[in-house]
């Protein structure tokens, strides 16, 4: 059967898909006629586990089924690696403790994770999970999809964000955007709710807080202050329970089993349960089944906020010291909307509902929204959605070391990105040629208390007399919060190119590696998913010449035409298993053509059969 | 406030500014606050305008608008929406604001931590690092005049801003050949009184929370 190929993809926009690439759980959404709407996988799950491993193929397996890997192959199985994204060894030693990441050697500049013998960066981790979620988006729409808007922790810096790019572009997607995760959520709450006013967006999810003020005032979203923490979220939680029920396995089997990567993962995901559980049952039960042995344990919903109410109270300061920066009180703010699967635990939600004397919005799945929101903020970009628009900020104060080990501010926190600001540097040595910059991000005094962003050196300055050279450096944040620096010699104008060097990160020859190396890989999926796809063609024909043996057809055809159709046929079946799906193919046209005389004949009969009794 | 130039897209002369009037595209922004709001230099401003004037050119200015343009539209959005972002930031705020003219009109602003005690203060000051030093020590016994202290900074505080408003219209209503270099040079001297004393405050805060800590 030929059909008729109509090629829209020169007229029509490439799409731009909206990605929550979260700590427990990533969601791929696009912006739909009626909506935004998360993108199902084939199997109709929502939610991709933000999890990872690699087979003894040494290729990988992504979501549910890296998953249930985390039971039997926990050394070759990583999850929340989103805590690792952009950070250096020093900034997870705590992590480390409660996570069974295995780091390899050599991580100061830039963590590398051992698995199966290989090592990967958190970037290229999370690259995996990117390729699977625009697998997915590609698999539904029905085309190639190259850009996208991933969502980011508002509080995330600037290593975080441009880690969480890097990764994108290894997946082989052009990253839009990043838009913090509570402003995304606000678009998608605010697409139904047109009212103007002030809303808090408390998100606490699987690794990271945050609470972000905005303001919306017809279609404008603008963010009024954020804050959070980048190391507290849902995890925290599990880990409490977690610690609880090893102790409790250690005294009741003897044994201590809290060093062994199965057994600790499979009491992770009793105590995830049996957490999901309380906040819809009064009590529940961690169940765990190891090697033969059981532990039950009973935990009421008050032993249970009794012990995460620290945790639960270690967001209320951030969400304080937001309402001053936007300076506002309790009463101003209208609405509350909670985002993240651990806002679904009561004692969170009284929490917020104390602070804020409002009772918090919960309408949307708090596993979706976000997702939804990135979909929103790609059909802005893509320039379908013409009435939104989102101004963010800044989280964290941008600033350059002086005299002394003192940081400088150029550009507060909680500024409107973009963002800029200029400052003049001068030589302090006669015949300096060199002037070396060190950029810090945080709200401390002193260096050692902020995080080193980046350091370089304005090079080739004319040698002159100390404090004649005048370097004018322009530090710009972009709208994805991601800091630029351009600098210009003030006496010749000329213009400077200023390679920055991230303190934590990869260079951009580092990702770029890792790019052709996942488009190799990329390669060999694409093949053998065309080998797939000429498989399928060949069963369906196969399939329809064994049906026509049995019919009226067939004995009407002559020898010589019978022959001709199991020559093509045996010719087919040969080529089937390789791995050529051009010869497939061609086999298969074979085989149509040498049956196109038995199926004109069955088509004759069927017409006779279906015109037989209807009068005409 | 129209700059003269030709459009870097179709090359048309007096291209006016943002936009293009002839091809519609983005051109290069101009730096100044004042100019690229469209405002006139004036210390008193229009908060709520400002605002309305801040979000729609943010609707055609930010660089959501220009994802799918050319590299130089790009790039001219970000950094008109930068300068915009700033200008808003700087304008709506009076003491940035007036902090700002002074800079563009060729003043030098003191340092953050200037070491000139305004003499009118002399005695103040003395006092309240006796206060803080005792306090330092462990004596609890100064934390009432210490409060009856800040609370007297932020009166005069209070009254300085106040006094502000009014050398603001003074400076709007002269001619701009006469008369505003005396005022700006008043209120140079009523910002660097105000930045003294909101360091103060802040050094007492410090003291009280750390005590507290």
């Amino acid at each position: 059967m030929s059909t008729f190929q109509i090629d829209f993809s020169a007229a029509r926009r490439k799409r731009i898909v909206g990605i929550d690439l979260g700590t427990t759980n990533s969601l791929v959404a696009f912006m739909d006629v009626t909506g935004p709407e998360v993108i199902p996988g084939a199997d109709a799950s929502r939610l991709v586990p933000s999890v990872v491993s690699l087979n003894d193929g040494n290729g990988f397996v992504v979501g549910e089924a890296a998953r249930r890997l985390l039971i039997d192959r926990p050394e070759r199985t990583v999850y929340s690696v989103k805590r690792l994204m952009g950070r250096g060894v020093e900034d997870v030693r705590e992590e480390l403790k409660l996570f069974p990441f295995r780091i390899a050697e050599g991580s100061e500049q830039v963590i590398r994770l051992e698995l199966g013998g290989r090592r990967f960066t958190p970037p290229e981790i999370s690259a995996q999970v990117l390729r699977e979620l625009k697998k997915r988006a590609e698999e539904y729409l029905g085309e190639e999809v190259t850009q996208a808007v991933i969502t980011v922790p508002a509080y995330f810096n600037d290593a975080q964000r441009q880690a969480t790019k890097d990764a994108g572009r290894i997946a082989g997607l052009e990253v839009l955007r990043l838009v913090n995760e509570p402003t995304a959520a606000s678009l998608a709450y605010g697409l139904d709710k047109r009212n103007d006013g002030v809303v808090a967006v408390y998100d606490l999810g699987g690794g990271t807080f945050d609470i972000s003020i905005l303001r919306l005032r017809e279609g404008i979203f603008e963010v009024l202050a954020t804050n959070g923490d980048t190391h507290l979220g849902g995890d925290d939680i599990d880990n409490r329970l977690l610690a609880i029920a090893l102790e409790d396995i250690a005294t009741e089997w003897g044994q201590d089993v809290s060093g062994r990567g199965e057994a600790v993962q499979t009491v992770r995901r009793a105590v995830i349960e049996a957490k999901e559980k309380l906040s819809f049952v009064p009590t529940a039960v961690i169940d765990v089944e190891f090697e033969g042995k059981r532990y039950q344990r009973e935990i009421a919903r008050d032993l249970f906020e009794s012990l995460i109410r620290d945790i639960v109270d270690r967001t209320l300061g951030p969400c304080r010291q937001a309402m001053r920066d936007a300076g506002l009180e309790p009463e101003q703010i209208d609405e509350v909307v909670m985002v993240g699967g651990s806002t679904r635990i009561p004692l969170v939600r009284s929490a917020v509902e104390v602070l804020f004397r409002a009772k918090p919005h919960t309408e949307l799945n708090p596993d979706e929204v976000v997702a939804l929101g990135a979909a929103v903020q790609a059909a802005i970009l893509s320039g379908d959605v013409e009435d939104k628009l989102l101004l963010d900020v800044t989280p964290l104060s941008l600033g350059i070391e002086t005299m002394g080990g003192v940081v400088s501010k150029l550009i507060h926190r909680n500024s409107t990105i973009p963002a800029s600001a200029t400052e003049v540097f001068t030589t302090s040595v006669d015949g300096q040629q060199n002037v070396l910059i060190h950029v810090l991000q945080g709200e401390r005094e002193l260096v050692k208390d902020c995080r080193s962003l980046a350091r370089f050196d304005l090079k080739g300055i004319d040698p002159m007399p100390a404090g004649m050279a005048r370097v004018e450096v322009r530090f710009m944040i972009d709208a994805n919060g991601i800091l630029n620096v351009t600098a210009r010699e003030l006496r010749s104008g000329k213009e400077q190119s200023v390679e920055v060097k991230p303190s934590y990160g990869l260079t951009d020859a580092q990702v770029e590696a890792m790019i052709v190396e996942a488009y190799d890989k990329a390669e060999e999926d694409f093949r053998a998913r065309q080998v797939r796809e000429a498989q399928v063609e060949a069963d369906s024909i196969l399939a329809a010449v064994e049906k026509a043996r049995a019919s009226g057809a067939w004995l009407r055809l002559d020898d010589g035409e019978r022959a001709s159709i199991d020559l093509a046929l045996n010719e087919l079946q040969m080529v089937y298993h390789g791995d050529d799906h051009h010869l497939i193919r061609s086999r298969i046209e074979k085989l149509d053509h040498a049956t196109r005389k038995l199926a004109e004949s069955m088509m004759n009969t069927a017409v006779r059969e279906a015109l037989k009794g209807t009068r005409i | 406030m129209d700059h003269e130039h030709n459009c870097w897209q179709c090359g048309s002369a007096d291209a006016g500014s943002l936009f293009c009037r002839y091809c519609n595209s983005l051109q290069a922004p101009i730096p100044d606050y004042y100019a690229f709001f469209g405002l006139p230099r004036t210390l008193s401003v229009d908060t709520d305008e400002l605002q309305n004037r801040f979000y729609s050119m943010s609707r055609l200015l930010h660089p959501d608008r220009f994802t799918r343009r050319s590299e130089q539209e790009r790039r001219y959005s970000l950094e008109a929406s930068s300068i915009l972002n700033d200008a808003y930031r700087v304008l709506r705020d009076p003491i940035r604001r007036a902090e700002y003219v002074l800079k563009e009109a060729g003043y030098e602003i003191g340092e953050q931590r200037s070491k000139d005690v305004p003499p009118e203060l002399l005695e103040e000051v003395f006092e309240l690092n006796m206060a803080l030093d005792e306090l330092r020590m462990g004596d609890d016994g100064v934390l009432p005049q210490l409060d009856e202290m800040r609370r007297r900074f932020l009166e005069m505080l209070a009254a300085i801003d106040a006094a502000l408003e009014t050398k603001f219209q003074r400076h709007d209503t002269r001619p701009d050949d006469g008369g505003k270099a005396e005022v700006l040079e008043e209120i140079k001297s009523a910002l660097h009184r105000r930045r003294y004393i909101r360091n103060l405050v802040n050094e007492v805060d410090r003291q009280l929370s750390s005590r507290n800590a």
